[in-house]
């Protein structure tokens, strides 16, 4: 069976070569036959790739550790669910992934525009070109399909990924990198047919979108994941690896908003072509950094031969995307210019220049232990407080902006105006930071000043909600006539509810530690806990202890709750930690124990209020990304006739 | 393992055949040359494009008006050049339609 996957994978390989070659020379000389047979090999390279990721799935499924990859990766008494996720659990089988999404992302965009021929016919071998390199890379550096003698057992799964996250985060992360590529060949694809105009962005801006919230909820997701499994209480580190996400979607954020900018006053088209190539370009930076193992995390998988080809991959990107933005500037030239530093477009602006300056910090961040240890051979470490600096000087900024932006007139706004529009959430903000100061919320600066600004958002955003019912006569026809905006709007109130979870529960956390044996207490931050017994567990493929303690607060019951740990016979222990989430703060009890002698335990708790809204703010991003994502008849038409008019 | 090569070559017989399709569909065509846009019909859609910023502009502007963003004096000040940037959008692609069918109707 491995000859099959072996087989398809080259076939493939051939298949994007020939996307490629074939592509650009029927987009160079015009020849459309040609053209649309680069369009067939990029569809059948899905097809083909289909087919050696279902010989991997079948090779998962069925424990046949004659391939390497599965015995690497999976053991005997890995439940059938976390063995399937094994596909994305080592790096060849990521890369497989990688290659799956791209082939598939690239038939779905070129069957969808097939009728734009003189622009697909260019995007075709930019797509050709990235899937080359997936595709090489899978079929003579770093392939799945390596077989041995079959042990008796293979080495499992590290426990912290037998988790259910394990079967959603990995492949919502991949959706978002790669989905990436689509706006990349496009604009790249633009800038090689001479086609600069907004065609590109009309035919990726689903795409765009859609790969940006795969992107946001893949690590949201990975944030919860944390949360409830590594056993420390946090959610996010600044791991680099989580970094390498985290930069691609703030770049995509920046573009999401120049774009709209190029869209409706023909500005930016530099700009947006740069941070296109920037996002690409970073969500290959962060498979790099994940697969090669240049760093360390809880992510990377050990040293590979794989850095130096995607570093050489990373070089040329940013070379041929450089090249061709330099080539084609007479073209991008913009004929209006910004009128006003008070309009709307002037506060997309300069959120722009934040999240680029923030993605750009967080990059020096990574790079600069990578670099320290390159150039001079020391081991450095850039840690939280770096990252939380800039957190605060950009991502305060920007919070403001959100709140400030649906205020401001496009075009240019008066003072007058100005002063109106910004009475009612002012004074709220205002209000809202004197109440908090009144009831003590002043120990932490940052936190105050979130909740502040955060306030001042959610009037703002309120009011827009009012005024344009007001001028429509219903929110649901305010919303139906221009979905992005307004589902754009319900994306800020999640990123508000976000950044409220993330203040409360880091500004105003409580953790203690304590050593109880059986009938002791703790109190920590209004909750007592009370040590009752310690249970032994039993798992499908693990044993453990489950220390039970009782919750209550203010003399009353409210809950169990029941950290441990859980040990697998072939990978190692794992820490369990036991959450009680309370509906009062919003928050969590955060409780992990280990034993210290016979039935006495340590036990670590934490008080993270607001912390669950987080996580509510993941399913209204999610539903504001669908507003913004759905179809608009109206818009479709229009747009239409536009292209038809053109031709006409 | 022969059952896997003969698969594979199944496999690559299907995919070739998938990729040659334009050729055995048409082997010898009128025109095998790709759509391209004329210089005339890029021009147009610059100004289709401008056209459609300019109407949107004007909306933007009504509606921050009807919302209260933009006061009844910054209204007045504004209205009547976008207004006149509508027209002018206009008034280009209609020459250019003009131009167009001129240039047709002398071939």
């Amino acid at each position: 069976m491995a000859e099959l996957g072996r087989a398809a994978l080259l076939l493939s390989l051939g298949l994007v070569a020939y996307a490629v070659l074939a592509g650009a020379h029927a987009a160079y000389h015009r020849r459309r036959r040609l053209a649309v047979s680069a369009q067939n090999a990029l569809i059948a390279a899905f097809a083909t790739t289909i087919i050696a990721a279902a010989v991997l799935w079948t090779a998962l499924a069925r424990r046949d550790f004659t391939f390497a990859y599965v015995a690497q990766h999976t053991s005997r008494h890995l439940p059938l669910g976390y063995a399937l996720s094994a596909f994305w659990g080592g790096q060849e089988g990521s890369l497989l992934l990688w290659l799956l999404i791209l082939t598939g992302y690239g038939a779905l965009a070129v069957y969808l525009n097939r009728r734009q021929r003189e622009l697909i016919a260019w995007v075709v071998p930019v797509l050709g070109g990235i899937a080359v390199f997936f595709a090489f890379m899978l079929s003579f550096v770093s392939s799945p399909f390596d077989t041995q003698p079959a042990p008796a057992d293979g080495a499992g799964m590290v426990p912290s990924l037998q988790n259910p996250y394990m079967l959603a985060h990995p492949p919502m992360l991949y959706l978002g990198y790669v989905g990436l590529s689509i706006p990349f060949a496009f604009a790249m694809g633009a800038l090689l047919s001479r086609r600069t105009d907004e065609r590109w962005i009309v035919m990726t801006r689903r795409w765009t979108l859609a790969a940006w919230t795969f992107l946001g909820v893949g690590q949201l997701l990975g944030a919860h994941w944390a949360y409830v499994e590594i056993g420390w209480g946090g959610y996010y580190a600044w791991d680099p690896v989580e970094n390498a996400a985290f930069m691609p979607w703030l770049a995509a954020t920046a573009f999401l908003h120049s774009v709209m900018i190029q869209e409706k006053r023909g500005m930016l088209k530099v700009w947006n072509m740069v941070l296109v190539a920037l996002a690409f370009g970073l969500s290959i930076f962060g498979t790099f950094l994940t697969r090669s193992g240049v760093i360390n995390s809880i992510h990377s998988f050990s040293q590979s031969p794989l850095g130096g080809w995607f570093l050489g991959f990373i070089v040329v990107v940013t070379v041929f995307s450089v090249v061709l933005i330099y080539v084609r500037l007479p073209l991008l030239r913009a004929r209006t210019r910004l009128e006003s530093l008070l309009s709307r477009e002037a506060t997309f602006l300069y959120n722009n220049l934040l999240l680029v300056a923030f993605c750009l910090t967080i990059l020096w961040g990574v790079v600069y232990p990578l670099l320290s240890q390159a150039v001079r051979g020391e081991t450095r470490s850039v840690s939280k407080p770096y990252y939380d600096f800039f957190l605060h000087s950009f991502g305060l900024p920007l919070l403001l902006l959100m709140g400030i932006g649906p205020l401001v007139a496009w075009r240019r706004a008066s003072l007058r105006s100005l002063g109106r529009m910004f009475v009612v959430p002012f004074c709220v903000a205002v209000v809202t930071g004197g109440v908090l100061l009144g009831l003590g919320y002043g120990s932490s600066l940052p936190g105050l000043l979130a909740y502040t600004f955060s306030a001042f958002v959610a009037a703002s955003i309120v009011l827009e909600f009012v005024r344009g019912r007001r001028a429509t006569g219903s929110v649901f026809r305010l919303v139906a006539r221009n979905r992005r905006r307004y589902g754009g709007y319900l994306v800020h109130v999640a990123i508000l509810l976000f950044a409220i979870g993330v203040a409360g529960s880091s500004a105003y956390q409580t953790v203690r530690q304590q050593t109880l044996a059986p009938g002791q207490s703790m109190r920590v931050a209004g909750y007592t806990l009370t040590y009752q017994r310690l249970d032994s567990v039993r798992g499908a493929n693990y044993t453990g202890f489950r220390a039970v303690l009782d919750v209550a607060r203010g003399g009353s019951h409210v809950a169990t709750v029941a950290p441990g740990e859980n040990l697998y016979p072939i990978e190692g222990p794992a820490n369990e930690a036991s959450l009680y989430h309370d509906p009062r703060t919003l928050g969590d009890v955060f409780t992990t124990a280990q034993i210290a002698k016979g039935n006495v335990i340590d036990l670590k708790v934490l008080t993270k209020p607001l912390v669950n809204l987080i996580w509510a703010a993941g399913f209204l991003f999610v539903f504001g990304a669908l507003v913004a994502l759905w179809p608009d008849a109206v818009e479709q038409r229009r747009l239409a006739d536009r292209y038809a008019a053109a031709a006409a | 393992m022969t059952a896997a090569l003969v698969l594979g070559a199944v496999l690559a017989l299907v995919v070739v055949a998938f990729v040659a399709r334009p050729f055995l569909r048409e082997p010898a065509p009128a025109s095998d040359d790709l759509v391209q846009l004329s210089e005339g019909e890029r021009r147009r859609l610059e100004l289709v494009e401008e056209r459609d910023r300019a109407v949107a502009a004007l909306r933007e502007l009504e509606f921050d008006h009807r919302t209260g963003k933009v006061t009844d004096f910054d209204y007045r000040e504004q209205v009547g050049p976008l207004r006149r940037r509508v027209a002018e959008a206009l008034k280009a692609l209609e020459g250019g339609a003009q131009a167009g069918r001129e240039r047709k109707a002398g071939n």
